[in-house]
């Protein structure tokens, strides 16, 4: 387990929380880096070492997992979407969202209105355990664990 | 039979911030403050709903001092959650805490079990701040 100083993790933490905050602003990963105090190289080294991930990746990962919240419970086109949670181009957003969750947004959506009502697991869990993006899954029998 | 948890425990990186967080800006009560033998400090807050808190610093604490430093990474990185906050007006109890300088994660949103909004304290942990729909 790789330790940085406790004041290093706190400054890592508040970036990892703007992400949360903030990830559909244009968020700029090296101005996240200079709030934090760290060069952009050293922040994403420092970033990967404490969660497991660089902070673009999480980015995107929130975005996404932001957008499937919004597909299966607010009622607004998949373009609408791709806008509401900080993409700029559908292209991406989609190419993005197929990757992590293994089906396009649009399927996601269809798919999403069939099941009918969401799983009782509180938004927060979902996205703090990083579950959010593979309960679905786990109907489809791809299986988690 | 079980009828709760009467205190939480929630490890904190600086007991004497904790205890300004939680009482200037949470509004908690202060109930206990004490210190006892071998450094470790009996810090305990009451929510104004009754429940009671223990502000613990790892490094004064049962931990070993390694053990003390690995939970305070954890705390630090904001990787612990000591549980959820009830509460009976997410949207205004939101609106006050902001106003009182608490940094939230997500503001308050509608979810099928209630309004939840997420928030940290001074050390990092993070509490979801829920209002639950009332049981059917």
């Amino acid at each position: 387990m790789g330790s940085a100083p406790v004041s290093s993790l706190r400054a890592l933490r508040r970036a990892r929380d703007r992400i949360d905050r903030d990830y559909a602003e244009q968020l700029d990963i090296a101005a996240l880096a200079a709030e934090a105090g760290y060069s952009l190289g050293q922040f994403i080294r420092a970033f990967d070492a404490a969660y497991g991930e660089t902070p673009g990746r999480y980015r995107t990962r929130r975005r996404v997992e932001r957008a499937c919240d919004l597909l299966r419970s607010v009622n607004l086109t998949v373009t609408e979407v791709c806008m509401a949670v900080g993409f700029s181009s559908l292209g991406t957003f989609s190419r993005r969202f197929t990757e992590l969750v293994g089906r396009s947004p649009s399927e996601y959506q269809r798919e999403s209105a069939q099941l009918g009502g969401p799983a009782p697991i509180p938004g927060c869990f979902a996205l703090m355990f990083r579950t959010g993006l593979r309960v679905q899954d786990a109907t489809d029998g791809s299986g988690r664990d | 039979m079980i009828t709760g948890i009467s205190i939480v425990s929630v490890w904190v990186l600086d007991a004497d911030s904790a205890k300004e967080f939680y009482t200037k800006q949470l509004g908690f009560d202060l109930t206990t403050d004490i210190q006892l033998d071998g450094g470790m400090r009996w810090l305990t807050v009451r929510s104004p709903g009754g429940q009671e808190f223990l502000l613990l610093d790892p490094a004064h604490s049962m931990l070993d001092a390694d053990t003390g430093e690995q939970v305070r990474a954890l705390v630090a990185k904001g990787a612990l959650s000591p549980g959820v906050l009830a509460t009976n007006d997410c949207r205004g109890d939101y609106e006050a805490l902001v106003e009182r300088g608490v940094e939230f994660i997500q503001p308050p949103a509608e979810r099928p079990y209630g309004i939840e909004a997420v928030l940290r304290d001074d050390s990092g942990n993070w509490f979801s701040f829920t209002q639950r729909h009332a049981a059917e």
